[in-house]
């Protein structure tokens, strides 16, 4: 329990809050590695989650592949596509280049997902009266998909954030940069204090985050009558909802994967 | 293909001599599978065993299923790597230290899917159950858990799933079955061991997965004689929405 002791005073150092591999440096490091990945999931994931969930078309391909890519052990996919990129690409394989990518990838799936769920859930009847009043379909994807999706697309993305800050700390071991800087070199100097140090650093800033989130999440989901945005207490009527797929169409909502 | 991508990655004849056979450096495939497994199954067993009792509690209490809610949403989204480091001055570089974070991660997957289960079951089965005579430790034991069991069990593939992954980041703590592989390769530039330890810690996911999913056909015989929408509607239920803590 000593190695704890000596955090604070680490933690305090000035001489680690600047220069290349100061904490302020390696935390922008982090959120821009992970701010870039996101940005291009949602690029890539977004588009083709309202376009399935929307023409309800290759929905199975398209769970089929997300589910697909939740199995991959996320060390292991960074450390090889890291490897394939040293032989095929060699001038970007030291950087941030197979970080991104692998990032990206992690980040697809439950957006992906979570998109094409949102919109394909949305009451049919409500489609068809909006149809019915001479909306177009983009308009009906823009004012009446989209928004009801937006809370559970929103969890998509806090989910997927979770995860690339996460898998982010392993960028260090393949030069990436970023917080796991910390914990790599703490490590291989056996300064344990860093190494610790480090760790506080990364789970402060996954909680920080996903607070941030939690609040984009509320800001998303539609107000009930009375002006007031429904509150998450027990979700017990969700959880029945949810596990029960074949009674309400709705499709079965495990929790967040711990990465 | 030598002159090729996969003749350059694969040395054949290293994986050929660690099939069984390792050092003190880089244990055999055998020995680094076996560890990968025996941590899985460790933890899930542990977590299941946690989780169902735990589960119940919060299905029934509203008192225990909002701490339990809290502790897990705080602890989801610590990082693996962090929690692995921050768990070391209490319990050091040890399989111990992996596994209290293993279990504590599949904790969360299996409290949630019990109470999911539970709260599946039709009221009117537990009415008819209750009106048949049942006590409650009967209707437990006899009518709401083995309804329960198929979400029960899309929360153990998850867990398992989940955990065949977390156990390779162990390996940055010394401790990760095939995790080591790719520690180990990454250090010393040799992709095939990388490739060893990358493929098959993803084949061990898919594998462990499917075997699961004949475990619940077994424990769930009733579900079996079901048409092929059901068998759809039963994939559709593996979608896998992210969220919902």
């Amino acid at each position: 329990m000593n190695e704890f002791r000596q955090v604070p005073g680490w933690l305090t150092d000035p001489s680690h809050w600047s220069g290349a591999d100061g904490i302020p440096e390696r935390v922008v490091q982090h959120l821009e590695l992970s701010f870039i990945a996101i940005l291009l999931a949602l690029l890539l994931a977004v588009p083709v989650g309202l376009w399935v969930g929307h023409r309800h078309r290759f929905e199975f391909a398209a769970v089929t592949a997300a589910n697909a890519g939740r199995a991959v052990p996320s060390f292991a996919l960074l450390v090889v596509v890291f490897i394939l990129m040293l032989h095929v690409w060699p001038a970007i394989a030291f950087g941030p280049g197979p970080t991104v990518v692998v990032l990206t990838l992690l980040a697809i799936p439950s957006i992906l997902t979570n998109t094409y769920v949102g919109i394909q859930s949305v009451d049919a009847d409500a489609v068809e009266a909006a149809r019915g009043m001479g909306m177009r379909e983009r308009q009906i994807l823009t004012r009446l998909e989209v928004p009801l999706a937006a809370p559970l697309m929103m969890t998509g993305i806090r989910t997927a954030t979770l995860q690339v800050i996460a898998t982010a700390t392993l960028a260090a071991l393949i030069g990436g940069g970023g917080l796991g800087n910390f914990i790599v070199d703490g490590f291989a100097q056996g300064d344990t204090a860093m190494t610790i140090a480090g760790a506080m650093l990364v789970a402060s800033l996954a909680v920080a985050v996903d607070f941030l989130l939690s609040l984009a999440e509320r800001a998303v989901t539609p107000k009930t009558e009375s002006g007031s945005r429904p509150r998450a207490r027990i979700p017990l009527a969700a959880l029945r909802r949810s596990a029960r797929p074949q009674a309400e169409g709705a499709p079965y909502v495990p929790p967040t994967l711990p990465h | 293909m030598t002159p090729g991508l996969l003749g350059q990655l694969v040395d054949w004849s290293w994986i050929g001599a660690h099939l069984t056979g390792g050092d003190a450096s880089t244990p055999s495939i055998r020995s680094l599978l076996v560890q990968h497994i025996a941590l899985t199954v460790i933890a899930v067993a542990i977590g299941t065993a946690i989780s169902i009792p735990l589960g119940i509690l919060s299905y029934r209490r509203h008192a225990v299923y909002v701490p339990v809610t809290f502790v897990s949403g705080i602890l989801y989204t610590i990082p693996s790597l962090a929690l692995f480091i921050l768990l070391i001055p209490i319990t050091g570089l040890s399989f111990l230290t992996v596994e209290i974070g293993l279990v504590s991660y599949t904790l969360l997957i299996l409290v949630r899917n019990v109470v999911a289960g539970l709260a599946a079951v039709p009221a009117d089965v537990k009415d008819a159950a209750t009106g048949m005579g049942m006590r409650p430790r009967q209707l437990l034991w006899q009518v709401e858990l083995p309804l329960a069991t198929p979400v029960i069990m899309a929360g153990v593939r998850v867990a398992t799933v989940s955990t065949i992954g977390l156990v390779t980041i162990g390996s940055l703590i010394g401790k990760g079955g095939l995790g080591m592989y790719i520690r180990g390769g990454l250090q010393t530039f040799f992709d095939t061991e990388i490739l060893v330890g990358a493929v098959l810690s993803l084949l061990l996911a898919l594998v462990a997965d499917a075997l699961l999913v004949g475990i619940e056909r077994l424990l769930t015989p009733w579900t079996r004689r079901s048409d092929r929408r059901t068998r759809r509607r039963g994939r559709r239920e593996l979608v896998g929405v992210a969220g919902g803590r």
